[in-house]
């Protein structure tokens, strides 16, 4: 919990990791690409404050903890998510996986909510790997890697046969939430990797589950906020959004923030650290100071308040995950509804589930 | 007939990063340039990530080997691009002229003409917000920018840059043609749909300036050298 100016949020970091990608983690062979993922890592890295910044070798494989320091000691987070991405092409263990994370879930009772993955061109051995998970750790959610190599397919899309076997797999299996993250790849190579019409096709013909859009669709968060806005179970994912930009460039953070208020809408943005990328310490204390800076072109976003950063922080997350809330954290009932389903502009009463 | 560094750069300033919608000069994307006396040029050039989209890599490297070859005096161009996870394919591909679906052969099914013209869509929405922020700031109505042509907007280099997108794209970009048209098909956009096309416009336009920070962050983390005609 994080208390400023007598005021308790309570925060849930929605995109977090516990990777390793230590040299003696590289696959032989791809030794290339996963120091290329590494070091891609570390450029984000570099966009946050001087002072929070690692060196490499930490950064590459970081301790049990330095993670429980960072992210709950000092980083005021209640209850993190982990997001786990394979990457076993690259990676002997795999980079992030549900595995490695599962350790740290298991010790740490209550601190953790362990999402698994899935990859639909694993075919059955994958739905059962799925239904092993979910029994075993009780996942509620998933993260997808849509720009996932494997064994020379470089990626795939949510719209794929394969994909919706699995989709109705988590419904029919409890899982609600599925964090998509676009990727610089996905088969043809000649399409634009990043584009989301895949995900707008799975939200609408599945409208029992949530579909966070991890880092608002960076770098096409303009697409995404057209689609999120027609879309009652598209939510905003704010990692990197927050990481990449609070800090280094301040006023495009704000009008990304902006677009993000007026389209999607506070009560469907949730916030996440992406640790290690980035501490959660600075990006919690930095958001709840946040507002627009001084100058017209802010004029006409929606207006930021108290509760508007409560839910976005920890409080719409809670409701996504059933995280019970601290009464002395909860808003008053005119404080609005988090992770309201009808808080983008253009979805109406008319619109399914609403 | 010898050519220097300067005109090549020149050629190099005129190829943009399509998602960017800026000059790769610009962005620092050109680590180096230099000239023989014969008329031989070498262009090495980087990005800010090891894992940029490929796509857009080879359209860089490509449309950058077609801007120097054009140069006068210029009798081979060398494009390398440095450090991506496709530099070698994408160099090979290039220097070949193979085009894309040869260069990535089984991996892509058409060239990228409909990819450029989407990101040059997505800049003539940037720009129609670069050109009607300010009209709207001094006092234009949303009645009276509907009905403006472009021959009616003040100059400026932004009004310029709108209509050279737009030609690209084969949209009418004319004195008489209206401010406000919808950039798939051109047709002008209507007093009642203004609102909505201004935000989504300016949305475009945030995305694309955000992309843009992010990107010469992380090339600044990346290489800690200044490239040629970065500003």
């Amino acid at each position: 919990m994080y208390e400023k100016d007598g005021e308790r949020y309570f925060v849930v970091d929605t995109h977090m990791h516990y990777w390793n990608a230590a040299p003696d983690n590289w696959v032989e062979g791809a030794e290339q690409y996963a120091k290329g993922w590494i070091e891609c890592f570390y450029g984000y890295h570099g966009l946050g404050p001087e002072d929070t910044r690692w060196p490499m070798d930490k950064y590459q494989k970081y301790s049990e903890e330095d993670l429980m320091r960072d992210v709950f000691d000092a980083g005021h987070v209640d209850v993190a998510i982990f997001q786990p991405t394979d990457l076993r092409e690259w990676y002997k263990e795999g980079f992030n996986t549900t595995e490695r994370d599962a350790t740290l879930f298991e010790k740490h009772p209550g601190r953790f909510i362990l999402n698994t993955r899935w990859d639909p061109r694993d075919g059955d051995d994958g739905l059962k790997t799925l239904r092993h998970n979910v029994e075993r750790w009780g996942c509620k959610g998933v993260k997808l890697y849509t720009a996932e190599w494997r064994q020379g397919s470089r990626g795939w899309k949510l719209t794929d046969p394969e994909a919706y076997r699995y989709l109705e797999a988590c419904q029919e299996l409890g899982i609600r939430n599925i964090h998509a993250h676009k990727g610089p790849t996905i088969w043809p190579l000649d399409k634009d990797a990043f584009d989301m019409s895949d995900i707008d096709h799975a939200a609408t013909d599945f409208p029992g589950l949530n579909f966070i859009v991890e880092h608002s669709g960076i770098p096409r968060i303009d697409d995404f906020c057209y689609m999120a806005t027609q879309e009652p179970n598209v939510y905003a994912g704010l990692s990197v959004v927050v990481g990449a930009l609070m800090h280094a460039r301040p006023r495009f953070f704000a009008r990304c923030m902006g677009e993000l208020l007026f389209w999607v809408g506070e009560d469907k943005m949730t916030f996440g650290s992406d640790y290690a990328i980035w501490e959660p310490k600075w990006q919690v204390e930095g958001f709840v100071d946040w507002d627009y800076p001084p100058g017209a072109e802010f004029d006409d976003y929606p207006r930021v308040t108290v509760a508007s950063r409560k839910k976005m922080l920890g409080l719409n997350a809670a409701r996504l995950y059933d995280i019970e809330v601290p009464v002395e954290c909860r808003l008053a009932p005119q404080q609005g509804t988090p992770a309201a389903r009808d808080d983008s502009v253009a979805v109406t009463a008319e619109s399914p589930s609403a | 007939m010898s050519t220097d560094g300067g005109a090549v750069l020149a050629a190099l300033e005129t190829v943009r990063d399509p998602e960017l919608d800026e000059p790769i000069t610009r962005l620092g994307f050109v680590a180096s340039c230099t000239v023989s006396a014969a008329g031989d040029a070498r262009v090495r050039l980087r990005l800010p990530t090891y894992f940029c989209a490929p796509n857009f890599a080879f359209l860089m490297v490509a449309d950058a080997y077609d801007a120097v070859s054009g140069v006068p005096g210029i009798r081979h161009a060398e494009i390398v691009l440095d450090g991506h996870f496709a530099s070698d394919t994408i160099n090979t591909g290039v220097a070949a002229q193979a085009g894309f679906v040869h260069t990535f052969a089984g991996e892509a099914v058409a060239e990228l003409d409909r990819l450029r013209a989407d990101f040059l869509r997505k800049a003539v929405l940037a720009g129609t917000d670069l050109v009607c922020r300010p009209l709207l700031a001094a006092g234009t109505a949303i009645g009276e920018l509907a009905a403006l042509t472009l021959g009616e907007v003040p100059p400026s280099p932004e009004l310029d840059r709108l209509r050279r997108r737009r030609s690209e794209l084969g949209l009418p970009a004319g004195d008489a043609d209206p401010l406000l048209i919808d950039p798939a098909t051109g047709a002008a956009v209507g007093v009642d749909a203004l609102p909505l096309h201004l935000r989504r416009a300016r949305a475009t336009r945030v995305g694309i300036e955000a992309n843009a920070g992010i990107c010469r962050g992380m090339l600044r983390v990346r290489y800690d050298t200044r490239g040629e005609g970065e500003t």
